[in-house]
């Protein structure tokens, strides 16, 4: 085939711009600055142009990854945006904080003998262009067709519901629990990693095209299910996420000085304690800071921690690196700002003064057995290996679970047994007429792209729904 | 914007309450229930009990103590101001129901908090007896509510400057040596609660308590909130606020309410300054 033409694999990957670790360790401000015209036009002439792209069976809505490449190797900017458009609203997010290589990424031939073609940094690049120099034009939109959708939560599975039923001529409003739009993406996710200003512009796109965003209301609380039924919506799809801290449950887990990652992330985030006093949030600064887990939420608490002015950030999981879920930037990112890892460690018992606050954790050492029903390999403890590690700040990152109060003041919404709504995984249907769920209440913590793959699916089937029934 | 109606500042001035218009809220809200409110932009999201509700006029009413940097800010807002954002009805309302006599206990502003409790405690038909403190009789909020809200009422002052000189728990003490008391329902602050939960262990009378730990987003997602109850760790914001009295660690929630301290002083200072 022409595809490996020698010749291309030449240009070596475009690696991209970033602030010094040094410097940025101590500052909020994006990581990456983002690639010159120049540079996205050299990294885009590197893909091959496959004609059975191997990339887009990595990615979950199977952007068209050849096409918007081409259109960036021509130059063509916007055209480029539009392509990506087609399939993934959320651009200057994914391309921000995919797990490129598992998805897209990791499929690409060229992968195969050097580096993949940088799709995701080409994919903020695009966004990044149109959103800052870009005409501003919203896509056009269908007649209006009477009908009215409520959409429960505005992550990023909910802001895709959004903007697909707005364009196909439906009436839109999303009702939001917290006081401003955006769901993980501005509670949890860091402002040095997906910086706020990009989520709010795209919700204010979603605005402009005639979303209507209620924000402060608490469904399941303010106002139920059944009554917005009763206020004359049509259908209803209910993307709240996964918003349940775990804990370790572990003895003095309420010493002061103990976060759940939502709670450090959320004050960090959403309440800009990192501005306190300027913002009235307060979030104490640990010295001496040890974060629990492995995964994309550890490593963004562990590097606020860092820029709130910790001398000491160690990661404490009890497998090895090979097992950590995170993305493999974000974990690269953390070991140069460094970051410390304390792998196949284990807490059993956090320690405390007289005030009760949080002194240091009892841990125990590790090994790995066989592999477990994840298929990754079993903790095993080491009899008679505790150590102290001392700490004056600990976050709690090892996952999420079902928040119950939306669905427990909903009878007839069917849960499975750890609390996640039951729902087709096609559709998006769930087992009460006019509801469709999707993102992470319905599969537990996973990704922004396969939350908004779900709400496309759910989009689909709600406009099916009404232009011919249920 | 949620819009202030109504303020009067009661208490001395330390004491202030807000009539504010949140019409969904106020329809669908029970006693028991709070409100978040964050007063601007920059704002930290704070929890405050319902005092009242109108449902038909759209409004809810919050009373509460100044005590640092954001209730002094909330005090300074007018008529015709009004807070960025207010979400709820959060927690669980209190179960009121027909047992027979009660005894409702309030200090402080927990008096507010207190007083539709024993409202809708009386009007289901319960004997309710309450006892109202404060530390001087200035101090005192909500004597004549509380009088229409109760069949005998008894009020105590720390420095015997109006009604009874001494703490709750003597009325209390007295009250349940006498009466055949079916629960006692105690808010206030947390030494009193603690205070009374002690007094009424003994007489083996079954008593609610309504905690207030820092708290962030009050939908059960960040676990700020988490208090011991009967040797359990649970979310005060979803499963209570109100609890089992002689359940909770009271020592551990006070020490949690000291958390940010040096922070809270350094924002009240910076904001007196301004
Ligand atoms: C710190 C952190 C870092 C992450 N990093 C990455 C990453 O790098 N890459 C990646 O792909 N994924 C990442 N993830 C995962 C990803 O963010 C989630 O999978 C995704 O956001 C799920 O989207 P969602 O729309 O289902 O829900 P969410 O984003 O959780 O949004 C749900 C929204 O619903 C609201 N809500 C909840 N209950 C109610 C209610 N009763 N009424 C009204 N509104 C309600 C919530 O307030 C929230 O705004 C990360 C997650 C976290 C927490
Ligand atoms: C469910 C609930 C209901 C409440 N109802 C009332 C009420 O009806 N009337 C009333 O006067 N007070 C009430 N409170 C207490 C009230 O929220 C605090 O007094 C207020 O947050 C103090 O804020 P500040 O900035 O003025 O003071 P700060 O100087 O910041 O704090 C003073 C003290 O208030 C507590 N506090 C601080 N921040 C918070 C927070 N975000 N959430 C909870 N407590 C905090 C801490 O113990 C702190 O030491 C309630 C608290 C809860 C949890
Ligand atoms: S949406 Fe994500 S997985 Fe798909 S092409 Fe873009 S970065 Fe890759
Ligand atoms: S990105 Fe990789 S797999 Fe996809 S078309 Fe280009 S070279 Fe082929
Ligand atoms: S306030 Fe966050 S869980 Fe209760």
């Amino acid at each position: 085939m022409t595809e490996k033409s020698p010749k291309k694999e030449k240009i070596p990957r475009q690696p991209m711009p970033e602030q010094d670790p040094r410097i940025r360790k101590r500052n909020f401000e994006e990581v990456p600055l983002g690639y010159t015209k120049e540079l996205a036009v050299k990294e885009a002439e590197r893909c091959l142009q496959c004609k059975k792209p191997s990339c887009m069976e990595g990615c979950p809505v199977s952007v068209d990854i050849p096409g918007f490449i081409k259109s960036i190797k021509e130059g063509d900017f916007a055209k480029a945006v539009r392509k990506i458009w087609e399939r993934n609203a959320l651009p200057a997010v994914c391309g921000r904080v995919c797990p490129q290589e598992i998805q897209c990424e990791g499929k690409c031939i060229l992968g195969k003998k050097g580096k993949p073609v940088a799709i995701g940094n080409l994919e903020k690049f695009v966004a990044d262009m149109e959103r800052e120099h870009g005409d501003g034009k919203l896509p056009p939109k269908n007649d209006p067709t009477g009908k009215r959708i409520a959409v429960v939560g505005s992550g990023p599975s909910g802001l895709t519901v959004a903007g697909d039923l707005i364009l196909k001529g439906h009436e839109v409003t999303i009702f939001e629990a917290f006081h401003k739009p955006g769901g993980v993406l501005v509670y949890g996710i860091p402002e040095f990693r997906l910086p706020k200003d990009i989520v709010y512009s795209e919700v204010s796109t979603l605005e402009k095209l005639g979303v209507k965003v209620e924000c402060n209301t608490v469904v399941g609380r303010t106002v139920s299910l059944d009554e917005l039924f009763e206020q004359g919506y049509d259908a209803i799809y209910v993307g709240v996420g996964a918003g349940l801290p775990r804990f370790l449950n572990i003895p003095g887990e309420n010493l002061i000085g103990i976060y759940s990652a939502n709670e450090y992330l959320t004050r960090a985030n959403l309440m800009k304690a990192y501005l306190f006093p300027e913002y009235d949030t307060p979030l104490a600064r640990g010295k001496n800071v040890v974060v629990f887990g492995a995964g994309n939420v550890t490593m963004d608490s562990a590097r606020t921690a860092m820029r709130l002015g910790a001398d000491r950030v160690r990661i404490v999981y009890r497998r090895s690196r090979d097992e950590m879920p995170a993305r493999s930037a974000e974990i690269h990112h953390a070991e140069e700002e460094g970051i410390e890892f304390s792998l196949l460690t284990a807490p059993i018992r956090f320690l405390g003064d007289e005030n009760a606050r949080l002194t240091g954790v009892e841990c125990l050492q590790m090994k790995l057995g066989e592999p477990d029903e994840s298929g990754r390999r079993r903790p095993i403890p080491i009899d008679g290996s505790e150590f102290k590690l001392e700490c004056d700040l600990a976050v709690i990152a090892v996952g999420a679970g079902a928040n119950p109060l939306l669905t427990k003041s909903t009878e007839d919404l069917k849960v499975n047994k750890w609390g996640y709504i039951v729902a087709d995984p096609e559709t998006g249907k769930t087992m009460k007429k006019g509801v469709w769920a999707g993102g992470d209440i319905v599969t537990g913590q996973a990704t922004v792209i396969l939350a908004m793959g779900a709400g496309r699916k759910a989009s689909d089937s709600i406009h099916q729904y009404l232009t011919w029934g249920w | 914007m949620f819009e202030i109606l109504e303020r009067q500042d009661m208490a001395d001035g330390t004491v202030v309450l807000n009539e504010i218009s949140a019409p969904l809220i106020a329809k669908k809200a029970k006693p028991g229930q709070f409100v978040i409110l964050k007063a601007n932009e920059t704002g930290e999201r704070i929890p405050l009990t319902m005092a009242d509700t109108d449902p038909d006029k759209g409004t809810i009413t919050i009373i509460y103590q100044v005590v640092g940097k954001s209730t002094t800010l909330f005090k300074s807002l007018k008529i015709g101001e009004g807070f960025q954002d207010v979400i709820g009805p959060l927690g669980q309302p209190t179960h009121i129901e027909k047992l027979g006599t009660v005894v409702c206990v309030g200090g402080g502003t927990g008096v507010a908090v207190l007083h539709p409790i024993a409202r809708g405690m009386k009007e289901i038909g319960n004997h309710v007896i309450a006892i109202i403190g404060a530390r001087n009789k200035d101090l005192l909020i909500l004597e004549d509510k509380m009088k229409a809200a109760s069949n005998e009422l008894h009020v105590c002052t720390d420095d015997g400057s109006y009604g009874h000189h001494g703490f709750v728990t003597d009325v209390l003490k007295d009250i349940l040596e006498k009466e055949a008391v079916k629960l006692v329902v105690a808010i206030g602050p947390v030494p009193m609660m603690k205070f009374v939960c002690s007094v009424t262990e003994k007489y083996k009378v079954k008593t609610l308590v309504s905690l207030n730990p820092i708290m962030v987003d009050g939908t059960g997602m960040c676990g700020c909130c988490r208090v011991s109850v009967g040797g359990k760790t649970r979310f005060a914001c979803i499963d209570g606020p109100e609890f089992d009295g002689h359940e909770v660690d009271f020592d551990e929630l006070m020490q949690r309410l000291q958390a940010y301290k040096e922070q809270e002083s350094v924002a009240y200072k910076k904001f007196l300054h301004e």
